[in-house]
Formats: C-alpha cells, sequence, structure tokens
C-alpha cells in the first residue's frame, strides 16, 4: 500500500526540523508521526521517510530495526505491554503476563485475530515503585491487582 | 530533612508556582556572573553526577574547549532504563521547571546554545508533561530568544526534547548522541571524548536528569551549603528509588550516606511479613548485589558502597525477601541485558546470550555446579573487553551474585525440580525486516 504523508503531518514535520542541525537527526521524530498516520511501519513507509530527509531507505530501515517502539508489523489498537523485568516480577508481573496471554489467547508478539489487541512482554518500563504494570498503547496502568488487570481488559474488550 | 530536588510544595510544576517559590532566580543569578566562576561553584559544592558512574559534574565540564569555534552542546539524560530506576520521572512530573532552569545554568556554563533532553520514548506521559513546562517557560521568556531580554544578558539557548524509542543501550552517554543524530544507537569508541568530539563531531557535556536538577541550588544557596549535606565525599540528597519487597516503595529524598537499612526498614516501611532479606541490589540492576546478611552499617554513597563490595548506580534499591527464587531472577537480569546489548562487541553479543542460556538450563533442572564455574568465567571475558560499560553491567551481576550466593545456587542446582523453560527469547532489536520489501 502506498504511503503518503498528510498535510498536517508534513506542516508537523516541517516544525520539526529546525529542532536540529542535520535533517536527518529528524528520522526518530518522522518515524514516529508515520507510525502514528500508518499504525506501523510499513516498507513504503521507511521509503518515504528517506525521500523526505534525503536518506537511504537502508538507512532509515537500519533505525527502525533498532529500536523496539516502532512496529515492523501492524500491532492491535490495544497494544497491551506487561513488564516481567525484575522489580515486576518480584511482584507479580509475570503472574500478570500469563493472565493477560490467557484472557485474550495471545503469545508474545501476537496480535488477536480481528486485529483489536497485541501482546508484548517488555522490559523495565520505570515503574519499578508502582509495580506490576502494563500498559495500553501510550498509559500506563500501575500498582495493579489479578482484578483490576481483568476490569481493564474487559472495558477494552467491550469499547 | 530539606529536599532539594523534589520539595513537597503543591504543584510545583506549574511555572507560577515555580517562580512564587525563587524559581529562576539561580538562572538570573548565574547569568551575569563569569562561566569559569559557575564551573568552579560546582566544583566545589563536590556535586558527582546521578546517572551511574558518580563522575565529579564541575570536572567533567571542565572539560569543555574554552574556545568558540565549534558550536557546543549539552545533553541531558533522561532514558532512565536501567532496572530499578525510576526517579527522574519524578522530576519530570513535580519539578520540571526546576530541570529546566538547571539546563539554562549549565549550558551557560559550558557555552552551549542548544540542550538536547533525551527522555525514553516510553514516557509519552511524562514526555507531554515536560513539554508543557518547556513551552511555558519559553511563553514567559525563561528559554530561548526572548532570554536576553528576561534576564538582561547577551546570552540565550534553546532546549529541545528528544524522544528515544526503547533501547536501554540509549543511555549510554555515546550511543545517547548517535540517537540524537538519527542513527542506530550504537555506543562510540572512546577516546575521543565528547567534550572533544560528541553531538555531529562538536564539543558536548552529557548529564543524568538529578544531577541538572541539583544545579540552581547550588547557585542560590551556595556551594559551602551544599557541600556540607550528606558524605562529604558524595555529598548532596540522593533521590532513591526503592522497589520489591518493601511495604512502602517509592522514591526517597534522603542526604547521601543514609543508611541503607534505614531506607529500606523505616521510609519503605520494611518487609511484607517479616521476612528476612535474602539479597539488595543497592544501584540498578547492573550493579552488584549484597547479601541480607551484609546490609548492616552499609551507607548509601558512593565511596562506602564501594568500600562494602558493590556501588551506587542510579540509587535504584531493589529489595528480594528470604522467598525469592534469586536463580531466576538472575535469569531475568541476564536476558535483559542480552536483549539490549547492541550486537557491536562479540563478547558483549555472545557472552551475554551464553549466561543467559545456561541460567536457563539450571532452572529447567539441566544444570550442574560446574555451570556457576562457567557463568564466572563467561562473565571474566566480556568485562573490559568492549566498547561501552554495557559489558560490565551484564556480566557484573552474574559474576557477584554467584560467588555471594554460592551456597544459595549450589542448593538450588542439587535440588532441582524441572520447571518449565523459561520465557521465548525475543529481541526486536534482531529481527530481520524483509528488504525485498522496499528495495525492488
Ligand atoms: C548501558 C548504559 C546505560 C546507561 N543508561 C543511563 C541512563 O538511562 N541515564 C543516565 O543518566 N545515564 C545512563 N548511563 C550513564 C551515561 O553514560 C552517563 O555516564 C551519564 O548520563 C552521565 O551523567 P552524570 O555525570 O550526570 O551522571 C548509562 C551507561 C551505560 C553504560
Ligand atoms: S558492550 Fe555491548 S552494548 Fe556496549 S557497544 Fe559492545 S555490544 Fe554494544
Amino acid at each position: 500500500m502506498k504511503f503518503e504523508f498528510t498535510a498536517v503531518n508534513l506542516e508537523k514535520i516541517e516544525r520539526i526540523l529546525p529542532k536540529y542541525p542535520d535533517k536527518k537527526a529528524a528520522v526518530m521524530p518522522v518515524l514516529y508521526i508515520a507510525q502514528e498516520q500508518n499504525g506501523w511501519i510499513s516498507g513504503e513507509a521507511v521509503v518515504a521517510v528517506a525521500a523526505l530527509l534525503e536518506m537511504r531507505p537502508e538507512e532509515v530501515l537500519g533505525v527502525v530495526t533498532f529500536y523496539t517502539m516502532y512496529h515492523k508489523k501492524p500491532a492491535g489498537k490495544y497494544h497491551i505491554q506487561v513488564c516481567t523485568n525484575v522489580s515486576c516480577m518480584l511482584r507479580g508481573g509475570y503472574d500478570i503476563f500469563n493472565q493477560v496471554r490467557a484472557k485474550l489467547g495471545l503469545e508474545n508478539g501476537e496480535v488477536t485475530d480481528d486485529g483489536r489487541f497485541s501482546l508484548e512482554e517488555v522490559e523495565c518500563m520505570g515503574s519499578c515503585g508502582t509495580a506490576p504494570m502494563i500498559a495500553v498503547n501510550e498509559d500506563y496502568y500501575e500498582n495493579l491487582t489479578e482484578e483490576q488487570v481483568d476490569k481493564i481488559l474487559e472495558s477494552l474488550q467491550r469499547s | 530533612m530539606e529536599k532539594i530536588v523534589l520539595p513537597e510544595i503543591n504543584n510545583l510544576h506549574l511555572i507560577d508556582v515555580y517562580i512564587e517559590n525563587g524559581g529562576y532566580t539561580a538562572a538570573k543569578k548565574a547569568l551575569v556572573q563569569k562561566k569559569d566562576d559557575i564551573i568552579d561553584q560546582v566544583k566545589k559544592s563536590g556535586l558527582r553526577g546521578r546517572g551511574g558512574a558518580a563522575f565529579l559534574t564541575g570536572l567533567k565540564w571542565s572539560f569543555m574547549p574554552k574556545s568558540d569555534d565549534k558550536p557546543k552542546y549539552l545533553c541531558v539524560n533522561g532514558d532512565e532504563s536501567e532496572p530499578g530506576s525510576f526517579k527522574d520521572r519524578q522530576i519530570f512530573e513535580f519539578n520540571p521547571h526546576q530541570l529546566i532552569e538547571g539546563t539554562l545554568i549549565t549550558c551557560y556554563a559550558i557555552g552551549a546554545r542548544t540542550a538536547y533532553i533525551y527522555i525514553r520514548g516510553e514516557y509519552h506521559k511524562w514526555i507531554n508533561l515536560m513539554q508543557k513546562a518547556l513551552d511555558d517557560a519559553y511563553e514567559k521568556g525563561f528559554v530561548g530568544a526572548k532570554m536576553k531580554e528576561k534576564f538582561s544578558t547577551d546570552f540565550s539557548c534553546e532546549i529541545y526534547i528528544h524522544k528515544g524509542a526503547g533501547a536501554y543501550i540509549c543511555g549510554e552517554e555515546s550511543s545517547l548522541m548517535n540517537s540524537i543524530e538519527g542513527k542506530r544507537g550504537y555506543p562510540r569508541v572512546k577516546p575521543p571524548f565528547p567534550a572533544q568530539n560528541g553531538l555531529w563531531g562538536n564539543p558536548t557535556t552529557i548529564n543524568n536528569v538529578e544531577t541538572i536538577a541539583n544545579i540552581p541550588a547550588i547557585i542560590n544557596k551556595g556551594w559551602e551549603w551544599y557541600s556540607r549535606i550528606g558524605e562529604p565525599k558524595h555529598p548532596g540528597t540522593i533521590l532513591f528509588g526503592v522497589s520489591g519487597h518493601v511495604n512502602k516503595p517509592g522514591v526517597y529524598e534522603l542526604p547521601s550516606g543514609t543508611l541503607l537499612t534505614d531506607i529500606i526498614y523505616n521510609y519503605a516501611g520494611g518487609i511484607p511479613g517479616n521476612k528476612k532479606i535474602l539479597c539488595v541490589i543497592p544501584g540498578g540492576s547492573s550493579m552488584p548485589p549484597l547479601r541480607g546478611d551484609q546490609l548492616e552499617g552499609v551507607k548509601m554513597d558512593a565511596e562506602s558502597l564501594k568500600a562494602a563490595g558493590s556501588s551506587i548506580g542510579t540509587g535504584g534499591i531493589m529489595v528480594m525477601d528470604e522467598d525469592t527464587d534469586l536463580l531466576r531472577v538472575l535469569a531475568r537480569i541476564s536476558k535483559f541485558y542480552f536483549h539490549e546489548s547492541c550486537g557491536q562487541c562479540t563478547p558483549c553479543r555472545e557472552g551475554t546470550g551464553w549466561m543467559y542460556k545456561i541460567l536457563q538450563r539450571l532452572i529447567s533442572g539441566q544444570g550442574s555446579t560446574a555451570d556457576l564455574d562457567l557463568l564466572i568465567s563467561v562473565a571474566n571475558n566480556i568485562e573490559g573487553n568492549t566498547v561501552c560499560a554495557l559489558g560490565e553491567a551484564a556480566a557484573w551481576p552474574v559474576k557477584f551474585t554467584v560467588e555471594r550466593f554460592r551456597d544459595y545456587f549450589e542448593t538450588r542446582v542439587n535440588s532441582q525440580t524441572s520447571l518449565p523453560t523459561a520465557n521465548k527469547v525475543h529481541s526486536m532489536r534482531n529481527t530481520a525486516f524483509p528488504l525485498s520489501d522496499i528495495i525492488r
């Protein structure tokens, strides 16, 4: 599928460029904008970003694959991230991870058939003092119990 | 005890409240002094970096060249991805203007006209809070071109937020610079050091968020005052993040040198169920762990912790009670460093994977005590043989945990029940992306 930045996003990009003395430095914020528009970073998006910033597609691709937060395939509408690193693990992070797995019928990295949910086991999110946690897209939910996780997932399933 | 970085003032994150409480007066005071005098005051204050290495901040600033023939940069490091660390986010949320004010003063002192505040991408909420504070500061004329009028000086600087995208390694200073430049976040070989050859080849200073947030107080209240707080060799307050098996996890701002047991039992409310402590990692997951019976009298500052066989790191204190499965914890730590290795150096790229595999073998009941020695040997071969300190960060926990808890591990290995193999390894970073999609 063809990828073209919307006029609004092109304007946003224009405002980002002056922050850096070199166009190429805008590649991370521009990739975020591409991801916001497209849901994930497709090959076409890589080509479009490269053309815009006068980079080679391989260079842009190198950036995309280095960072975990750029989706290399479509993620679910609700991308559920569960931290299982030590501070969360000590307070039930794996129980929460398994609970979400069972409830959504997903393994790590999978997306539901209807495209609504995806699951990712993530590294430390900086919620060690409010563990365990999950993040849904950009929002953190912290100090969780299993009941609260159920409630969050159910409200997402209904929405 | 007075709090410097996170004072208990309601709504301090709002610019008007910050100004009412003396905000931006330190910048006003600093911008009319000589640059070298500012650096001198920070040197004499004894302030040491809060990003992990506890390096002397004033000394670091003095490495910046004095000549103005090249643009200079400041990077404020808010990547905050070391497991057990969650203090910088408190500053973004509760005292963002003090960070902005510290950034202004630092830029002035080192001669930088541009600062980038690098914040980990997962911190969407805190990036937005920080951006709001920055927008307000711009609007009121504390940052940017309008500064000249506001502070009646001829100095001005720009501050930008750069959002990370999920890579622990980008907290390493040279990787952070590559990330800002729009490259893969590979650490650079040093020398050259950033003060000579940093962002786009120009002189650059990198400091942690908490370090910078201390600067306004040093300018306003004086270096003598600051140097008398806490331990003389590592003065000031430190944001201690306590997590794991404690009743009241959270961030506590306390003078350096506070007793570790005081932090755990008094401030963080002790251990649930009054259980005994098996292990404490005092400075984020890459630092050597202490045994529960080694904690008495240990003070939380760089020198005292070094003497106790560990390191202050980021001040992230992870507490594990007597029922913790330390083998699984260590395997989880290893998985993290394996996942986060950027892959440039063979000892780190391969060694982190080997250590993780050996630990999984032990968990699955297939291991032997010889594997414990093997772990130490792999760790020893990573340490000192890599481009950046992630090598040590991966090697230390394995080496010191196995050494210090040898009895524990031997018992554990000899009484194996077969447990399902730990979680599948996932490394998005290594995911092959079909090039054919792009280049036809
Ligand atoms: C693997 C690795 C990760 C690091 N992550 C961070 C980080 O998230 N935040 C930080 O301030 N420093 C981090 N550091 C330390 C930085 O390289 C640098 O020393 C620090 O930001 C300097 O600031 P300071 O002198 O104010 O402490 C990391 C270092 C390594 C080797
Ligand atoms: S030590 Fe590890 S993380 Fe650091 S540069 Fe080498 S491979 Fe990369």
